[in-house]
């Protein structure tokens, strides 16, 4: 068990790097507390991966440190970094039994044999995998194999960390939300770090404590799912958490007041940008939207029904925003007027919030 | 709902057919009239049942040229498989070295047979040729012209350098195709290089394996052109395999139905073990 903190670690599959886009990762710097569960939140391509092995030892990083505690293991090999990985795809040694799968990391590590089948029944009975102990692991399905991978992960129990690779991918929707929830049940259980890579939303929200979110090669948010969706730190959070995401519309300012399409808008944000930056807007999300007659003008252009609730989607200029509206409430046709609650208003400079 | 019956795409299946009649059927039926038949010329046949199949069987000939080519074919898949998947596992997966080796490796697979049995005529030849020579300068008295066990190793030798690289080529193709996600989650696992080869590296070669070593069955079991270019069949009759020995009974002596005979007892035997192997090895596929 150990505390991991990555340090300025960037990486490039590159031999040269010149550019910043040469960087899978590019600057990160994070602390992993000791048993702590967290999501690794992001779009495909944003670099989940290699930091995830990068911390596992796959992979060194170009610059930077990874301390285990307070050790350097920036060049330990993965086997002396007591690690567990499950991948995205299932990998299963097909010439095995299921019960020797499960049993190969531990047998691996010279345990002895009574408590290699203590572990492996425990964790196959975790998994439901006790009826197929004996079959051959190559005759399994996607699913079958996928838990396997699981159980390889889970069956040692002396390991710094288990990172999950978006592991539920492959698996049956039904089969998902109960895999998922054996997870954190686990977690609680064995008070083990893990670490969950996903690019849903709602896997990591339901999964983790913290949830970090990275974009393009940086961690541009660690928090809890409440922090993430209440004060997102960059209009990517906003963005890519919430359903819909948050509504980022451009604005101007004008001497220290906000404008939206000339409408001038109160904000949390009580600082203001530098003057150098080249792209100011401001994040309110859908759900802090509402009509207001002192509001400005829009036009509504679609409502859509899911049911519990509505999403308006109106327009000014040429921006669109979204809101959610009570499906009790009244929506009026055309035109109307809508204001942004101050509270839930920041101002985005290139990207990044203002306070 | 009604359907027309049309016919008309069995015009389709014609040029198939003729294809197979003309390079698969007629001839194997030519050899099939053959076998059962004696003829002396001007298309005069008698029947003669399962004479030749019987006199074939019973001849010691066949048998000593029968026990050869399985001693050699069973001697090269035993060099060529291990050598061949050795040498994978040790060529670059990336790098400009991948494809230098891959060319040399494909080289001797681009040299016609005949050529290749030339090469290696003159190469042993224990006067002039570099090979016979150093062997004769280290003391070891080395003549594939008149010491069978010359001659053997020379032929091994020639065919596992002939075609250990089509070995080499398929492994190498089987293990570029293993997902990296393999050989991590191994490393997670702490497995052994050897656990790593073991587990993972050969049961996935297993499929391009099976196949090399079909290919070179088939292949050094009807080997003809190098070992006849190389030695003839001697000295003696002590290199004198299958093909050899049917070549000279049907073009040597004229004596058609036995050959005929031969040549099928031949190809059912290839076609036997082939099936056989084929079977045993993918019994677990699929389950």
């Amino acid at each position: 068990m150990a505390k991991i903190s990555l340090e300025q670690v960037k990486h490039s599959y590159l031999a040269q790097p010149a550019k910043s886009e040469d960087y899978a990762v590019k600057q990160v710097d994070a602390v992993w507390q000791d048993g702590g569960a967290y999501a690794l939140l992001g779009p495909s391509g944003c670099g989940k991966t290699t930091l995830l092995n990068i911390i596992s030892g796959l992979l060194v990083p170009s610059h930077g440190r990874v301390l285990f505690n307070d050790t350097d293991v920036t060049k330990v090999p993965t086997i002396e970094r007591q690690i567990a990985q499950v991948f995205q795809f299932p990998v299963v040694y097909d010439t095995m039994t299921v019960f020797d799968n499960l049993a190969f990391p531990l047998r691996n590590r010279g345990i002895a044999e009574a408590k290699v089948r203590d572990r492996v029944m425990e964790i196959a009975g975790m998994l439901d995998l006790e009826s197929s102990l004996r079959r051959r692991a190559s005759g399994l399905t996607m699913d079958g194999k996928q838990k396997i991978s699981l159980g390889r992960g889970l069956v040692r129990d002396d390991v710094n960390v288990i990172m999950f690779d978006e592991p539920l991918t492959v698996i049956d929707p039904h089969l998902k939300w109960r895999l998922r929830s054996k997870l954190k049940e686990l977690h609680k259980r064995l008070g083990l770090t893990m670490i969950y890579v996903t690019h849903d939303q709602t896997e990591a929200l339901t999964f983790a404590d913290q949830v970090v979110v990275m974009y393009d090669g940086t961690v541009v948010q660690v928090g809890t799912p409440v922090e993430l969706f209440e004060c997102p730190n960059h209009t990517f959070v906003g963005h890519f958490i919430g359903s819909p995401g948050m509504n980022i519309l451009p604005c101007e300012l004008d001497n220290g007041t906000v404008r939206c399409a000339g409408h001038a808008v109160n904000t949390a944000s009580s600082g203001r940008p530098r003057s150098d930056v080249t792209k100011t807007e401001i994040g309110v999300r859908p759900e802090f939207v509402r009509f207001d007659d002192h509001g400005f003008p829009v036009h509504i252009v679609k409502v859509d029904d899911l049911g519990r609730y509505r999403i308006v989607e109106v327009r000014y200029a040429d921006q669109r925003v979204k809101m959610i509206v009570e499906e009790d409430a009244a929506i009026p046709s055309g035109s109307a007027r809508i204001s942004f609650d101050p509270a839930a208003t920041r101002i985005y400079a290139d990207g990044w919030v203002v306070n | 709902m009604l359907k027309t019956a049309n016919q008309k795409a069995w015009y389709f299946v014609v040029p198939v057919v003729v294809l197979v009649a003309f390079n698969a059927l007629i001839p194997l039926m030519t050899v099939v009239n053959y076998s059962v038949q004696e003829t002396f010329g001007d298309n005069v046949f008698f029947w003669e049942g399962v004479k030749w199949f019987e006199e074939v069987l019973n001849s010691d000939r066949f048998h000593d040229s029968f026990l050869r080519q399985l001693a050699f074919t069973g001697m090269i898949l035993v060099i060529e498989v291990p050598l061949g998947i050795g040498v994978a596992l040790s060529m670059p997966r990336k790098g400009p070295w991948v494809s230098v080796c891959l060319v040399l490796m494909a080289l001797p697979l681009l040299i016609p047979w005949n050529v290749v049995g030339a090469m290696w005529n003159i190469f042993a030849l224990p006067d002039i040729g570099l090979l016979g020579r150093s062997i004769n300068a280290l003391g070891i008295d080395y003549n594939f012209t008149q010491q069978p066990e010359s001659a053997w190793m020379t032929t091994v030798l020639m065919d596992v350098w002939h075609w250990t690289s089509l070995v080499v080529l398929l492994a190498y193709a089987g293990l570029c195709s293993i997902p990296d996600a393999y050989y991590q989650a191994a490393k997670i696992d702490g497995a052994s290089a050897w656990s790593v080869f073991w587990r993972i590296q050969l049961p996935k070669l297993k499929r391009v394996l099976t196949i090399a070593i079909l290919l070179r069955f088939m292949d050094s079991f009807m080997i003809y052109t190098e070992p006849f270019v190389l030695t003839g069949g001697g000295p003696g009759n002590t290199t004198t395999f299958l093909s050899i020995d049917l070549v000279k009974i049907a073009l040597g002596q004229f004596d058609l139905g036995p050959a005929a005979a031969m040549s099928l007892i031949y190809f059912l035997v290839v076609l036997l073990v082939c099936w056989v192997f084929y079977t045993l090895m993918m019994r677990h596929e699929g389950q």
